[in-house]
């Protein structure tokens, strides 16, 4: 979708901030809602395509106002109202009202360490042949879902070089709708400044985008 | 809590947001969807123990053991699993050489993607408006934002973390550190000079 939230060479910003010995956190109730999040994904049963999508699917004023951790508790809200895993009225109170959905697992203190050690890879085995090899040129497609996708507006259209075929990994646009996994390959492309920007574009760097195949095709 | 005093007599969102969130822990945990023990454990694991003295100690071994570096820039996620450092938003890192003619710098202009065993958690600046934004379009003055400035003929590099790849820039070794142990020049190798908007400490910067 064209949220908010794909922000590359939006202007009116202003200076980047870093903060001089930045906590972890800020308030104790972004502690619990990091943490909530990562649990709640077990029980959930959502992957992170479709909780990202949870996030960046809301009014583009509403996301700029928020604060990170508050753009992952809105999504949180968003998957657990969508499952019937929580209602409106039971966070009106804060209490259980309803009984609670049957889940398949929850996640126990014991597997906390193990659960994130073995994080959640996305390369899959393949039986297709990628299509493009590291020099190849290619351009991004000119795609406009009004659902998720991993393809940032400021390239669509653009020319660019394949740098690195990385793997056949989960391709998020059919993953984040519930479409299943649909593994892709998956591609560095690199675009000069100029290509990118125009002549406002600082021709001394390059970026790189990682995209799978179905956003790219053949350019000369 | 303790924080919760500087905030009493407004009705600002954070308060709101506080409240929100406490509700739906009780909500949750209440229904048996998840364990508070579980959450502190997670809590404590990012908090205290998950932070970029890991990616330090990757980076300090890159420059010290030779081999190590080639293994590292080959494979990297391997490479940093023998430190014990994997998983979560880690499964696949790819590691990124600077060198005087290229300079590497990491962004995430759609999410808030970081490489979380090397890295812990990202600064607010990192998943901020003005970072993501501008990264890709103007990344010398996000440079000059963070008070460095690189000689006009080094290409600097951006990667923007769209897939589940994630990048760890591995700066240059700072001269004057002949001979010193892994340990020490770990203490050179700042958070953001592993993501590409800082530069390492130099000797001097430590004695002081």
């Amino acid at each position: 979708m064209n949220g908010a939230h794909d922000m590359g060479g939006m202007h009116g910003f202003g200076p980047v901030r870093p903060e001089p010995d930045e906590p972890v956190f800020h308030a104790e109730w972004e502690k619990r809602a990091l943490a909530l999040t990562l649990a709640m994904a077990m029980p959930g049963g959502w992957n992170i395509d479709a909780s990202r999508f949870a996030r960046e699917n809301r009014d583009p004023a509403e996301y700029l106002a928020m604060s990170y951790y508050q753009i992952w508790f809105a999504g949180l809200e968003t998957l657990l109202k969508e499952r019937d895993l929580v209602t409106d009225d039971e966070i009106v109170v804060g209490h259980g009202l309803h009984p609670p959905k049957p889940v398949k697992r929850t996640l126990s203190p014991d597997d906390v360490l193990k659960v994130l050690h073995r994080g959640r890879p996305t390369e899959r085995d393949t039986n297709t042949k990628a299509a493009f090899k590291a020099g190849d040129k290619v351009r991004a497609k000119n795609i406009n879902p009004v659902t998720h996708t991993r393809l940032p507006r400021y390239v669509r259209g653009h020319v660019g070089v394949i740098e690195r075929v990385i793997g056949c990994h989960v391709f998020p646009d059919s993953n984040a709708t519930g479409a299943g996994e649909n593994p892709q390959w998956l591609y560095t492309v690199r675009f000069g400044g100029r290509e990118l920007w125009g002549l406002d574009g600082d021709p001394t760097s390059a970026v790189s985008v990682d995209a799978w195949e179905p956003y790219l095709e053949p350019a000369r | 809590m303790a924080h919760e005093h500087d905030h009493d007599h407004d009705h600002s969102e954070l308060t709101e947001t506080q409240l929100r969130v406490r509700a739906l822990e009780t909500v949750l945990t209440e229904k048996g969807y998840v364990d508070p023990a579980a959450l502190d454990l997670l809590i404590e694991t990012y908090e205290k123990k998950v932070g970029p003295r890991n990616g330090a100690q990757v980076v300090a071994k890159a420059w010290a053991d030779p081999a190590y570096r080639v293994r590292l820039f080959k494979d990297a996620t391997p490479a940093i699993a023998e430190l014990g450092y994997a998983g979560r938003h880690g499964e696949h890192i790819v590691a990124l050489e600077n060198t005087p003619k290229r300079h590497n710098m990491v962004v995430c202009t759609l999410c808030s993607c970081y490489p979380w065993p090397v890295l812990g958690l990202p600064p607010v600046w990192y998943k901020s408006a003005p970072y993501r934004a501008r990264a890709v379009s103007d990344p010398r003055g996000v440079l000059k934002d963070f008070g460095v400035t690189l000689p006009q003929d080094t290409e600097i590099r951006v990667w923007d973390s769209t897939s589940e790849i994630r990048y760890l820039v591995v700066p240059m070794r700072p001269d004057g550190t002949q001979g010193w142990s892994e340990d020490k020049l770990a203490e050179l190798v700042t958070r953001d000079s592993m993501i590409g908007t800082g530069l390492p400490k130099s000797p001097k910067d430590l004695a002081k």
